[in-house]
C-alpha cells in the first residue's frame, strides 16, 4: 500500500525528521488561511496524488501569493493528475499539500528498501538528488551507496558517518544525519514499511538537512497490525477493479489485451498470459483465483473480468491438485450461469480428476470449449480473441 | 537418494487440528508420509487423525521425536511458530502460509541462519520426494519417482512442470517450492548445492519468475559450481512493471527482475531455458538424450 505525500511527512514529523510547515487541504476555501498560518510570502502547492513525476507534470508550484495558489487548487482539486508513471487516466487529486518555501543549496537522494539479497534493510544514498535514482546508478555508480542495517544493532554512528561522506555533507551536516538515521530506521521498522523515499533530501541555504518529499509503501502482508496506517488507506488512487478484486480475497491485475484468464497459482496464472503471447494473444489481466477455485470464488472471478469491456474471450487453467476437477468443472458452470456470461469461454482442467470435470464441461449447454491441453486451449482463446 | 525428505522423515504439524492443516495431513499420511505428532496450543492430550496432539513443540519432540515440522499456522503467528521449532531442535520446518509481514522474515531468517535451520517457504508449497514422503499441499499423484529435481518459486507452475516430467517417463529426484515471498528461507543456490550432491538426480528443473535477482544469482552459481544440466522457465514474460502479480515478491521494481534480463543471465551462464512453460519437459528430455 502507497502513502500520500502529506501523510508521509505526518509520519516523519512524528519521528522526529525535518520536514517543512505545512497544512493539507481539500478545498480552495481553505488556502488563505492555510497560507496565513504557515506564513511568509512565497509557498510551495503540491497536488496530493499516488504518482511520481508529479513536477513535470504540473503538479507542484511555487506561488507568490494565496490567490495563485487558490487557482492551483481550483485548477487541480477533483481532477486527475497525469504523469509519466500513471496510465492516460491518471490520478485523482482529492487534497493539496502547501508548503512553507524551502531556500534549496543543494537537492540529495536517500532511501531504504528490504534488500533481498542481503535480506537486510538497506538505506541508498547518492549526492545527485531530484533525478531518477535508476539513471544514476546506471550513469554514475560511484556516486551511490549502500549501507546495510543489521537487525540485531541498528543503524551504527560509522554507517551515517559513511554515508555522509557520499552525500557530500559537511562536519555539522553530518551530525544531523546521525540523528536522522536512527529514526528513519525505527519509522520504517515501526509501520513495516517496504519502501521509504526522501526524493529530494535537501541541503537548505542553512546548512541544515531537510525532507522535501516523502514516498512511503508499507508491506501489504502487515496492514494487519498497522492500524494507523490502515486509516490513510485512499481507494481512490487505485485501479477500480484491482481494488474489487483485493476486496474479494482474489490477486487481479488488468492489461490491456482482450483475452480474459482466470487461473489458479500466481505462478501459472503469469506463465498461461505468456503462453497466450507466444500463441499471438494478448491477455487482458493476470487473475489468481486462489488454489481453491470455489464456485464462489470462481463467480466473482467472472464478474472482474467481464467489467472489463475489451475481453472477447475468457481463458480458464485450472490445475487441480487436492481440490478435484469434477468439482471446479461444477463451480465453473454454476458461476457462469450465475454471472451470465455470453462471450466464448475456453476451460483447460488438469491434474485431479481432470477427464470427470471436461466431461462435464463438454455436456452442458453453455458455450464452453473444454480442452485438457494447455497449447490446444491457449491456441483456441487467441482464435477466438480475433 | 534423493535430498532433505525420505521414508525416514518424522513429521511434526504445526496448527495440526486447523481446517487446512487437517485436509493436507490426511492427503500426505495417505501418500505414505510419517506424522509423528501435532501442536495446537491449549488442545495437547488429545488425539487428532489418530495422532497426539501436544500443547508446544518442545513437548513433542520429548515424547514422539519429530525430524522435520510443517507449519499451517495464520501468518501472523508464523514467526513465533517458526522459532518455536527451531528453538526445539527441529532442523528441518516448512512454512506453508501465505502472507507473513517481510520485517519478520528478516529476522527469522537471521535466526534460523545462527541455528543451522533448513527453513521451506513460507508461502510454498512445500517439498516432495516421490514414493518416499510428501511434506506440502501438492498433489501426490502427479509425482513419479525419477531423476529430475525440481525447484520452483510457485506452486501450480511446480504441478505443470512435474506433469510434463512425468507425462515423459523421466520421473523427480525430490521437488522444492521455496515459496514466492521476497525473503524464502532456503534460496534456489541453497537447493540446487543439495541437488548438485544428490545421485538420483540427473537434471534439475528451475522455475523461476518476475521480481528480485534470486534467478540471476542462481545463474552465476551454476556457472561455477553446478556439473548437472539445468533447465529452467521464467514466468511473468507479459507482466507489466510496477504491478505485484499475486507473489509478493513477483514485481518489477525500477525497471529490475524482468523475465528478459534473468533469461539472457541464466542462457550466459549455461542454463538451457524452456521458452514457454509448455517446454520445461520435452525440453529437459532433450537435455538427458
Amino acid at each position: 500500500m502507497n502513502l500520500h505525500e502529506y501523510q508521509g511527512k505526518e509520519l516523519f514529523a512524528k519521528f522526529g525528521l525535518p520536514v517543512s510547515k505545512n497544512s493539507v487541504v481539500t478545498s480552495s476555501d481553505d488556502i488563505l488561511s492555510a497560507c496565513r498560518d504557515i506564513g511568509g510570502d512565497k509557498w510551495v502547492v503540491k497536488a496530493q496524488a499516488h504518482a511520481g513525476g508529479r513536477g513535470k507534470a504540473g503538479g507542484v508550484k511555487l506561488v507568490n501569493s494565496p490567490e495563485e495558489a487558490i487557482e492551483f487548487a481550483n485548477h487541480w482539486l477533483g481532477n486527475r493528475l497525469v504523469t509519466y508513471q500513471t496510465d492516460s487516466n491518471g490520478q485523482l487529486v482529492s487534497s493539496i499539500l502547501v508548503e512553507e518555501c524551502t531556500d534549496i543549496a543543494k537537492e540529495l537522494y536517500l532511501s531504504a528498501v528490504i534488500d533481498r539479497s542481503t535480506q537486510r534493510i538497506v538505506f541508498i544514498g547518492s549526492s545527485e538528488g531530484g533525478v531518477n535514482i535508476e539513471e544514476v546508478a546506471e550513469k554514475t555508480p560511484e556516486k551511490i551507496i549502500y549501507e546495510s542495517i543489521d537487525p540485531l544493532t541498528g543503524p551504527l554512528g560509522f554507517q551515517a558517518r559513511k554515508i555522509s561522506k557520499v552525500l557530500g555533507l559537511d562536519n555539522d551536516q553530518s551530525k544531523q544525519f546521525s540523528k536522522m538515521l536512527p529514526q528513519l530506521t525505527d519509522l520504517f521498522i515501526s509501520y513495516d514499511l517496504s519502501l521509504l523515499e526522501i526524493n529530494p533530501l535537501v541541503i537548505t541555504k542553512g546548512g541544515k538537512l531537510h525532507c522535501l518529499d516523502a514516498k512511503i509503501n508499507i508491506d501489504s502482508n502487515a496492514i494487519y497490525r498497522q492500524p494507523e496506517i490502515q486509516a490513510m488507506h485512499d481507494p481512490s488512487q487505485e485501479d477500480p477493479r484491482e481494488a474489487e478484486a483485493a476486496k474479494n480475497d482474489l490477486s487481479y491485475v488488468s492489461l490491456d489485451g482482450n483475452i480474459g484468464c482466470m487461473v489458479n497459482g500466481a505462478g501459472l496464472a503469469m506463465g498461461t498470459m505468456d503462453t497466450i503471447k507466444y500463441f499471438g494473444g494478448s491477455p487482458a489481466n493476470f487473475l489468481d483465483v486462489g488454489g481453491t477455485a470455489t464456485q464462489e470464488r470462481v463467480s466473482k472471478a467472472f464478474k472482474l473480468i467481464l467489467a472489463d469491456p475489451e475481453v472477447k474471450v475468457v481463458l480458464v487453467n485450472i490445475f487441480g491438485g487436492i481440490v478435484r476437477c469434477d468439482l471446479i468443472a461444477e463451480g465453473i458452470l454454476a458461476a457462469i450461469e450465475e454471472v451470465g456470461v455470453s462471450i466464448p469461454v475456453v476451460v483447460r482442467l488438469e491434474g485431479n480428476n481432470a477427464d470427470i470435470g471436461s466431461d462435464i464441461l463438454a455436456k452442458s449447454n453453455a458455450s464452453i470449449e473444454s480442452l485438457n491441453n494447455l497449447e490446444e486451449a491457449s491456441k483456441k482463446a487467441v482464435e477466438l480473441s480475433r | 537418494m534423493s535430498i532433505l525428505v525420505d521414508k525416514k522423515t518424522r513429521l511434526l504439524v504445526q496448527g495440526f487440528t486447523g481446517s487446512q492443516a487437517t485436509l493436507h495431513s490426511e492427503q500426505s499420511i495417505a501418500y505414505g508420509t510419517n506424522i509423528v505428532g501435532g501442536v495446537t496450543p491449549g488442545k495437547g492430550g488429545q488425539k487428532h487423525l489418530g495422532i497426539p496432539v501436544f500443547n508446544s513443540v518442545h513437548e513433542a519432540t520429548e515424547k514422539v521425536e519429530p525430524n522435520a515440522s510443517i507449519i499451517f499456522v495464520p501468518a501472523q503467528f508464523c514467526k513465533d511458530s517458526i522459532l518455536e521449532a527451531a528453538d526445539a531442535g527441529i532442523k528441518l520446518i516448512i512454512c506453508i502460509t501465505e502472507g507473513v509481514p517481510t520485517l519478520d522474515m528478516l529476522i527469522v531468517k537471521k535466526k534460523i541462519d545462527e541455528l543451522g535451520v533448513t527453513l521451506i517457504g513460507p508461502n510454498c508449497p512445500g517439498i516432495i520426494t516421490p514414493g518416499e514422503a510428501k511434506l506440502g499441499i501438492m498433489p501426490g499423484s502427479i509425482h513419479s519417482k525419477g531423476s529430475v529435481g525440481v525447484i520452483s518459486r510457485s506452486g501450480t507452475l511446480t504441478y505443470e512442470a512435474v506433469k510434463q516430467t512425468t507425462d515423459l517417463g523421466l520421473g523427480q529426484s525430490t521437488c522444492i517450492g521455496i515459496g514466492g515471498d521476497p525473503i524464502p528461507g532456503t534460496s534456489f543456490i541453497d537447493v540446487l548445492k543439495m541437488l548438485e550432491a544428490d545421485n538420483q538426480t540427473k537434471a534439475i528443473v528451475m522455475v523461476g519468475e518476475i521480481g528480485g535477482t534470486a534467478e540471476e544469482e542462481a545463474a552465476e552459481y551454476i556457472k561455477d559450481n553446478v556439473s548437472k544440466p539445468v533447465i529452467s522457465y521464467i514466468a511473468g514474460q507479459t507482466a507489466p512493471s510496477g504491478k505485484r502479480m499475486g507473489h509478493a515478491g513477483a514485481i518489477i521494481a525500477g525497471g529490475k527482475g524482468t523475465a528478459a534480463d534473468k533469461i539472457k543471465k541464466l542462457e550466459e551462464c549455461g542454463v538451457h531455458i524452456a521458452e514457454n512453460l509448455l517446454q520445461i519437459g520435452t525440453k529437459t528430455k532433450e537435455v538427458l538424450g
